[in-house]
């Protein structure tokens, strides 16, 4: 049952500016499918974490943003993909308070909470690609 | 007169024995591009003194205008492509200043049999376009410093401090916060408890979008500043749908007071210092 995807939207995560903009366009896409305003702003939210991960640990990269529908269910994809030196731990990165900088280490365990699917993909060396979604209730 | 260094330099004697004739022509032809916007005796300042900084190099080939003989000129034209820029002028319209020049010159050997001027005047015209190059790059350069001054400028229109109470000041934050505007307000809140001597502050988000890990931490920091500084911070509006977020994320805002109204965080300060506030007729009730 692969989703059907719909026009995926991609921006580039660069510099501060950018991570304001990938947080407005998944706030556009939130709305055009109508999710309510908790799934929006959790979902928001969790876009905000993960593309300042993209900029602050990957060194910049893309967000990629969707609308998918699978089971007759819709919902909004947002994934964000950087070249940069990848997560060697991901259990650690994962565990809440966990900061390899001056961060509140919150970020990803965070996100990962806020949405109803997470995959995180990293190789040391390669890169790292977070995806998730948020389903219309 | 005739300098020491250039002597004997044809062009270099040219231009200077022509410098009022030259100047004029130079600004006339600047003139009819710019009319209206910029006076003629403005241009005549500017060109003058441009053109008298020109006169020691004229016999250079103008190939390292990083060099120390190009130090004047540059800062010359530092100055104004940045009030070019001020003005909104356009960047060929600033950089073309500097080329109207080039005409002006060879109009002026126009017609002369002369091998050796021909040649100094083709290298004279080579530096004249490598100045209007760096120009280009001034303009550039100040219009970038203009539009971050404005931003900047922005940043502090949106962030008001207000005074809501002797002793207590609010700062209603509104809208995306990015990285960048939450330290703003978060400093100029810390700065405005110091100018004011006030107690407590109240940070009403009620106007926020979305509160991440980055906006926690920077409110987090500055109610920990705060009461470093002996006042106290009070956080409120946090709506329904944040609320839950922050949950979710796992903040913890400790011993933080929050309110669900600005009303109610207001209330709460007042109580603090000893002032009750309450309806007319509920008085004889308490
Ligand atoms: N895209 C990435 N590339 C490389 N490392 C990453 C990436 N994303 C996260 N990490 C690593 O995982 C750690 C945890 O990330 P998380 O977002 O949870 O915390 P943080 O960014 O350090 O702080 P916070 O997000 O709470 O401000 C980071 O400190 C960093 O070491
Ligand atoms: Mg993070």
């Amino acid at each position: 049952m692969t989703p059907r995807s719909d026009g995926p939207e991609e921006l580039p995560i660069r510099a501060d500016d950018d991570v304001v903009r990938v947080r407005q366009l998944v706030r556009t896409y939130a709305q055009q499918v109508k999710l309510s305003l908790v799934d929006q702003t959790k979902l928001v939210t969790a876009a905000s974490e993960l593309a300042r991960n993209t900029l602050v640990y990957g060194g910049g990269g893309f967000a990629r943003v969707e609308i998918i529908t699978a089971d007759g269910r819709t919902g909004i994809r947002a994934s964000f993909h950087d070249e940069g030196p990848g997560i060697p731990d991901l259990s650690l990165a994962l565990a809440d308070g966990w900061s390899s900088g001056k961060g509140m280490g919150l970020g990803l365990s965070g996100a990962r909470r806020l949405v109803d699917e997470f995959d995180l993909d990293s190789e040391v060396g390669r890169g790292t690609v977070v995806m998730v979604v948020k389903w219309k209730r | 007169m005739v300098g020491e260094a250039e002597h004997g330099h044809r062009l270099t004697e040219l231009l200077r024995s022509n410098t009022d004739a030259l100047v004029a022509a130079w600004v006339e032809a600047v003139a009819t591009t710019l009319r209206g916007r910029t006076t003629g005796a403005e241009l005549e300042r500017d060109f003058r003194e441009l053109f008298t900084s020109l006169l020691p190099v004229a016999s250079g080939d103008g190939r390292d205008l990083s060099g120390h003989a190009y130090a004047e000129l540059r800062s010359l034209l530092g100055d104004l492509s940045r009030s070019r820029a001020r003005q909104n002028f356009s960047p060929s319209e600033t950089a073309s200043s500097v080329f109207a020049l080039k005409r002006v010159v060879f109009e002026l050997v126009n017609g002369q049999d002369d091998a050796e001027l021909f040649r100094q005047v083709l290298s004279f015209s080579t530096l004249l376009d490598g100045l209007g190059l760096l120009t280009f790059e001034a303009y550039a350069r100040a219009r970038e410093e203009i539009i971050k001054e404005q931003s900047e400028q922005l940043l502090e229109l949106t962030t008001p401090v207000v005074k809501l109470w002797e002793g207590v000041l609010a700062v209603p934050l509104v809208g995306t916060l990015d990285s960048a505007r939450t330290q703003v307000v978060m400093e100029k809140l810390l700065e405005a408890l110091v100018e004011t001597g006030s107690e407590h502050a109240i940070i009403d988000i009620t106007g926020v979008l979305a509160v991440d890990t980055q906006v926690a931490q920077h409110l987090l920091k500055t109610v920990v500043a705060a009461r470093l500084m002996g006042a106290e911070c009070t956080i409120s509006g946090i709506r329904p749908q944040i609320a839950q977020t922050i949950v979710a994320l796992g903040i913890e805002f400790g011993d933080i007071a929050t309110k669900a109204t600005l009303a109610d965080a207001l209330r709460h300060a007042l109580r603090r210092d000893g002032v009750e506030v309450v309806r007319k007729g509920e008085r004889g009730a308490l």
